[in-house]
């Protein structure tokens, strides 16, 4: 895997085989929570908590997460943790981090540094918590949000939100003779947030530890708000064999369907370098129970506005530059 | 001693906030309460109030806001009206259940539709179940104190509950009284620094507002009600020392010439103080006739009312909100279930009224005793009755 561009390969591969020695043994998301076999998310979850440290008060969304890790008396996490409803998770941390911010302000708590990190899976993110999350960036709270995306409502049992893909299964999208599943292309809310004019916005994997727990880390790193958007494999709402989850994860990427970035003070960059050619996103759509009714047709119409989507991004990383750049023209 | 002077009561409401020094303020604008934030906000501006004031983007967002700094440890503060609390309503329950000790203005305005912005007590009625202690002000004077005295209730280790504290929207919020407000060392004396239990720092991790299964949802449900109840205790005491300190006296429910009364009245919020000028007439003219003024709604001051109502013969209850197809008014329903089997319950008539801010002046109250005093006995009562509605 190379998670770094512009490094000699031979330096890359030893860097990898060495870095996952570096990552903090301690277990912040502990084993024995509720999630299910081949979880995306509940693996992205704790490698997150490893690349935010002990000093983190991490507040949750409603949703698998949620429900997987805090079934009372039971806790999975041994970071502060609140959780309070479904839409509100970034406007709940916002109160946290300026709680915080007015405590140790006023002496009542140590001065020391605690990020506050909010996180939601798509429904609870990109539908119902959206006004939340556009509130919270905008005000500028010193906060991450990460948006654990498993492309449908996953604990209400696969129901389909502005994330799920065009064309994907969903039980409120089901396809018929008069229905080809879900109609509308995903939601791209990176963009919204970059739009937000926060410093920091990337989209990450469960299937690319090292650049994930990279990108928590240079969010955890800046002042003021970022947004990770993290695609998470859920082979129950995805109908994907449970071993899978890593690939079905990594062919996500090399098929160009979600491609691993990140936008640092406006300009944009690929952090997971991509082939010279894509590989057909039939490679990646036929492991998947979800996009099994789609005829040759709609498989070409959703490749050809993959291939698009690429295509601005591409353009994007090309032409954007930095706002200290753009300012010093 | 205090300072005596004259202010908009919503003005003077965010004084009595800022003297309770809150580390975190959340809001969202909606008439009528919104001169409370807005003063807030001017306080923290000319830093006389050392608080985060956070510009949230809703009023659902307001109260998680304060909820998730309420967590971290900090006093905090929000106020809202009608729309606003019910976009609340969603979370309402939830910070009771968590314990998280937020302190709320409510400028009671009516419920939309139609679009209305005066006042009426159905918003606060709507939520009246989430486990929320709710005070009625009755004038200025009430709302200062009761702001100061709602954080010492909150965030005592027995009570641990949310708080609003109601006050009339323009009918108190827009309207201009003279009151005392505490001196900063007096409300000091008074209110000690918040102290958590628990408290969201990685120094001592814990997990708040986790997930209930059927075999634990009872019982916390059970714990949450006898939090509640239990919860009046520690009202009284709280007021037993306001009174030592500032010698102003608060009870569950305030009597108005209820000596040898025979016929009493019962109201909440600012209405009570226009029904005493109306008491005050008819006892001029020999009714044996009293007020009692509901301060504490939730929890509901069971005792306190069977006290109250001993020798009464007949009683009316006011209410400004309705049950569509219900029994009526909530408060009258409440009282009658309170009073069903007390010996010597009085006869009771439940008046709907001033809804959405019909004005009812003195006349109304005493057309509205009259009719109640002077009715032929023998004829059928109505349930419940609306005063005032045009073509009826």
């Amino acid at each position: 895997m190379n998670t770094l561009q512009g490094y000699p390969v031979g330096l890359i591969g030893n860097f990898d085989l060495y870095a996952p020695k570096l990552v903090d043994r301690e277990e912040y998301f502990t084993p024995g929570h509720r999630a299910c076999q081949g979880c995306g998310e509940a693996l992205a979850v704790r490698l997150m908590c490893k690349a935010l440290g002990k000093d983190t008060v991490i507040v949750s969304a409603t949703g698998c997460m949620e429900v997987i890790s805090s079934l009372y008396p039971t806790t999975a996490w041994k970071l502060p943790w609140l959780h309070v409803a479904f839409p509100n998770a970034a406007a709940v941390a916002s109160g946290v981090e300026a709680g915080l911010k007015a405590l140790k302000r006023k002496g009542r708590i140590p001065d020391r540094y605690i990020k506050t990190v909010a996180m939601g899976g798509d429904g609870g993110t990109m539908d119902i918590g959206i006004q939340a999350l556009s509130g919270a960036m905008e005000r500028g709270h010193d906060m991450i949000y990460v948006c654990f995306d498993n492309e449908a409502y996953m604990n209400t049992g696969i129901q389909r939100s502005s994330a799920t893909p065009f064309g994907a299964s969903t039980t409120t999208a089901p396809p018929g003779v008069a229905s080809m599943g879900n109609k509308t292309w995903k939601k791209n809310l990176p963009e919204i947030m970059v739009a937000h004019n926060i410093p920091y916005v990337a989209t990450a994997s469960n299937s690319y530890p090292l650049d994930f727990m990279n990108k928590v880390q240079k969010a955890r790193s800046i002042k003021g708000p970022a947004y990770i958007h993290c695609l998470s494999v859920c082979p129950t709402g995805w109908r994907s064999p449970s071993e899978t989850c890593i690939k079905m994860g990594r062919l996500a990427v090399e098929t160009g369907v979600f491609p691993l970035y990140e936008v640092e003070y406006g300009k944009y960059k690929m952090t997971v370098s991509m082939p010279e050619k894509l590989r057909p996103i039939q490679d990646y759509i036929k492991h998947q129970g979800r996009f099994r009714h789609l005829t040759p047709e709609q498989i070409k119409a959703s490749q050809d506005r993959t291939n698009l989507e690429y295509k601005k991004l591409l353009s994007k990383i090309e032409h954007s530059k930095s706002w200290s750049e753009m300012s010093a023209e | 001693m205090g300072i005596r002077k004259g202010m908009e009561i919503a003005l003077a409401a965010a004084e009595a906030v800022a003297l309770c020094r809150p580390d975190v303020v959340a809001a969202y604008p909606i008439t009528p309460n919104t001169h409370i934030p807005e003063h807030l906000s001017d306080i923290v501006a000319e830093g006389r109030l050392d608080a985060e004031f956070i510009c949230v983007e809703s009023e659902h967002s307001a109260l998680s806001a304060c909820m998730g700094a309420s967590g971290a440890g900090a006093r905090v503060f929000t106020a809202t009206s009608s729309q606003g609390l019910l976009y609340m309503a969603e979370v309402m329950s939830i910070a009771s259940s968590m314990r998280l000790p937020v302190v709320m203005a409510l400028g009671n305005r009516s419920l939309s539709g139609p679009l209305n912005i005066w006042n009426d007590h159905s918003d606060i009625m709507s939520q009246r179940d989430t486990g929320w202690i709710s005070l009625f002000a009755a004038h200025g004077q009430e709302v200062i104190d009761m702001m100061i005295q709602a954080f010492k209730i909150a965030e005592n280790g027995d009570v641990m509950l949310p708080i609003n504290v109601n006050l009339d929207g323009f009918q108190l919020t827009h309207v201009v009284e003279v009151m005392d407000f505490p001196t900063q060392e007096e409300v000091d004396a008074f209110l000690p620094v918040y102290k958590p239990f628990a408290s969201l720092h990685p120094d001592h991790p814990c997990s708040m507002g986790t997930l209930g299964l059927p075999e634990i949802y009872s019982e916390a449900t059970r714990a949450r009600e006898a939090a509640v109840v239990n919860s009046k205790k520690t009202i009284l005491k709280v007021w037993d020392e306001w009174e030592k300190r500032f010698g102003r006296k608060y009870e569950p429910i305030q009597s108005y010439k209820m000596k040898g009364a025979e016929i009493a009245m019962l109201t909440m919020g600012s209405m009570g103080e226009t029904a005493e000028v109306a008491i005050d007439a008819l006892r001029e003219k020999g009714v044996p006739i009293g007020l009692l003024k509901l301060v504490l709604w939730r929890p509901f001051p069971y005792e306190e009312l069977k006290k109250a109502v001993k020798g009464v013969k007949s009683l009316i209850v006011m209410d400004r909100c309705v049950s569509f197809g219900g029994p009526g008014g909530p408060v009258a329903s409440e009282i009658r279930s309170a009073l069903y089997n007390e010996p010597g319950c009085p006869d009771i008539t439940n008046y709907i009224f001033g809804l959405g801010g019909r004005d009812v002046a003195v006349e109304d109250f005493i057309k509205m005793i009259d009719k109640v005093r002077l009715a032929d006995k023998k004829r059928p009562k109505e349930h419940y009755e609306f005063y005032g509605v045009r073509g009826e």
